[in-house]
């Protein structure tokens, strides 16, 4: 009996730390593939080549700086519209709301959180484009700021729920310090509760730029898909081709182990160390902020 | 002496139905302690967040009955809330410095009222600081953050910054709860200083406080107002049996 006990005992703590180890054993194996078919491209394709502004892979121009200005473009616009828009709505929804309005839009948020992106391409493609070919008199609605508008509002609910997450735990005695002293909702709200929650909000917003930077689907149905150099104010309103629509695009009728191929990995590559230095920045915030409750309450 | 607040018939009721008041009436002295005490349950905090409209921003389901300051009556929709709050300031049980430094813990709520200029503004800094009997303890470290004072310093800069909007009456719930007893002295000393000028209100946190400070005293007993009088009296001769029961230890 006690034998049994202590051999189940050993089997399901085991069991358990395997499916802990799994995650960093499979985030190291991703990585390792991407290592293994992207870092070829170094070999086989100049570095001024790469560098270049031409991506025209059927006749060997890999410049991947017009893709890396796409995605930087679009989701510089969809973090401009996600994150005031976010940030507002989590402090209607945790400050100012009446209670039942705020238990009808938290899980609406979070049902506009789990939607399929394609759906919001499809959108996209028959509603926003041609309403802003039309309203800004553009020779197409498949632009950057197209995208944008989708990615915002897909990282929108990320940031809600994040941000509203960090405003409700922000101690109430807090808020009536305040409001005793005289100050009103807004100032309150403004200047007390927003700051105490200000490393909540900051990773909100990594995660929502994360959430935009990864996001494939509904760019590659909306920007055009065009690789050219996005580094004007003007192109935000002209066609770009961001690095994870160019991988899903293309990877499916690339030659297994051509160069083209080996440099689809490459973007992958690069696509990873963008985002893994977005969840380093988020997580540093975090930990600063945990080391600073630590020092205030110790 | 006057009433400078008076309560008519105050009844309140939360919505998840715990803490409440009944039909409470009475008049509060200005320039005295008046202390407000009994078991946990017993409205004391409700009435004083009452005072200064602060329930409004918890769920209330019903409340009746009215409240005078200076023969205003404050619970009137009509009511400046904003201006109400400068004139009632309020000290809560756990200090809560916000993440400032000392000076402008202080001078926060000023700079909201529009208070700009910089001899305004240090002039009371150290006239709150000084009536808060924690001046002579931070005045070479202004600019150091409030969090790094001890509790019973923070408890103080809290009053400080209450004192600074010179408001008129100033509402104290269990300020001393979470204070060694030199800090408890030090706030209660401070309090016999402040009912020169303000009305005070406390709500303590034991009854030896509330004897030591009481000038008048209400004993409060599951939102009611049991006794009321002088705290002298209240105290040694008890009118009613609950009353003299509570304060014996009998209960509570």
């Amino acid at each position: 009996m006690e034998k049994s006990l202590t051999l189940r005992e050993f089997i399901i703590t085991r069991l358990i730390q395997a499916s802990g180890y799994s995650a960093i054993l499979f985030v190291a194996l991703i990585f390792f593939f991407l290592l293994r078919e992207g870092l070829p491209t170094l070999a086989e394709v100049d570095a001024s080549s790469l560098l270049s502004i031409r991506w025209y892979p059927i006749e060997n121009y890999f410049g991947i700086l017009p893709l890396i200005t796409g995605s930087l473009i679009v989701t510089l616009g969809a973090a401009l519209i996600a994150v005031p828009f976010g940030i507002g709505t989590a402090i209607y929804i945790s400050e100012i709301a009446p209670r039942w309005m705020r238990e009808i839009l938290k899980p609406l948020v979070e049902l506009l959180g789990g939607l399929p992106s394609v759906v919001l391409g499809f959108l996209g493609i028959l509603v926003v484009s041609p309403f802003l070919r039309v309203f800004l008199d553009l020779p197409t609605g498949l632009t950057a700021f197209t995208g944008s508008l989708l990615l915002g509002g897909i990282a929108v609910p990320t940031v809600v729920s994040v941000a509203e997450d960090a405003l409700d735990a922000v101690p109430r005695s807090y808020r009536e310090g305040a409001w005793a002293l005289g100050a009103t909702h807004w100032q309150t709200i403004w200047r007390v509760t927003l700051p105490a929650a200000r490393s909540g909000v900051l990773t909100a917003v990594m995660l929502g730029v994360g959430r935009a930077i990864g996001e494939t689907m509904t760019v590659m149905m909306v920007t055009g898909n065009a690789p050219v150099m996005a580094v004007k104010l003007g192109s935000l309103f002209s066609p770009v081709r961001t690095m994870t629509a160019t991988i899903a695009a293309e990877m499916g009728e690339v030659a297994n182990g051509s160069t083209h191929y080996h440099v689809l990995f490459f973007i992958g590559m690069v696509l990873f160390l963008i985002s893994f230095i977005v969840n380093i920045i988020a997580s540093s915030v975090v930990f600063r902020a945990k080391k600073r409750a630590e020092r205030i309450l110790s | 002496m006057v009433d400078k607040i008076i309560i008519e018939n105050l009844s309140l009721q939360y919505s998840d139905g715990t803490e409440s008041l009944r039909d409470v009436s009475m008049g509060i002295r200005q320039n005295a302690v008046t202390v407000l005490f009994g078991p946990a349950g017993g409205g004391k905090s409700t009435l004083l967040r009452c005072l200064n409209r602060l329930n409004d921003l918890t769920e209330v389901r019903a409340s009746s009955g009215r409240i005078l300051i200076d023969g205003e009556n404050i619970l009137d929709p009509k009511t400046d809330v904003i201006a109400l709050r400068r004139k009632v300031g309020m000290v809560f049980a756990r200090p809560v410095p916000l993440p400032m430094s000392i000076r402008e813990n202080i001078i926060y709520g000023l700079e909201l009222a529009g208070e700009k200029r910089k001899s305004k503004l240090d002039e009371a800094v150290e006239r709150s600081l000084k009536l808060s009997a924690i001046w002579d303890e931070v005045k070479d470290r202004l600019d150091d953050p409030a969090i790094a004072l001890s509790g019973g310093q923070q408890q103080r800069v809290c009053l400080a910054r209450v004192i600074a909007l010179q408001p008129e009456v100033i509402l104290l719930d269990e300020p001393t709860s979470g204070l060694d007893p030199i800090s408890t002295g030090k706030v209660e000393a401070a309090l016999l200083e402040l009912k020169k000028e303000y009305t005070v209100i406390l709500v303590p946190h034991s009854i030896q406080q509330a004897a030591r400070t009481a000038d008048y005293a209400a004993f409060f007993l599951t939102g009611g107002l049991i006794e009321y009088g002088e705290g002298k009296t209240l105290f040694t001769i008890p009118k009613q049996k609950k009353t003299e029961d509570y304060i014996m230890g009998r209960f509570g």
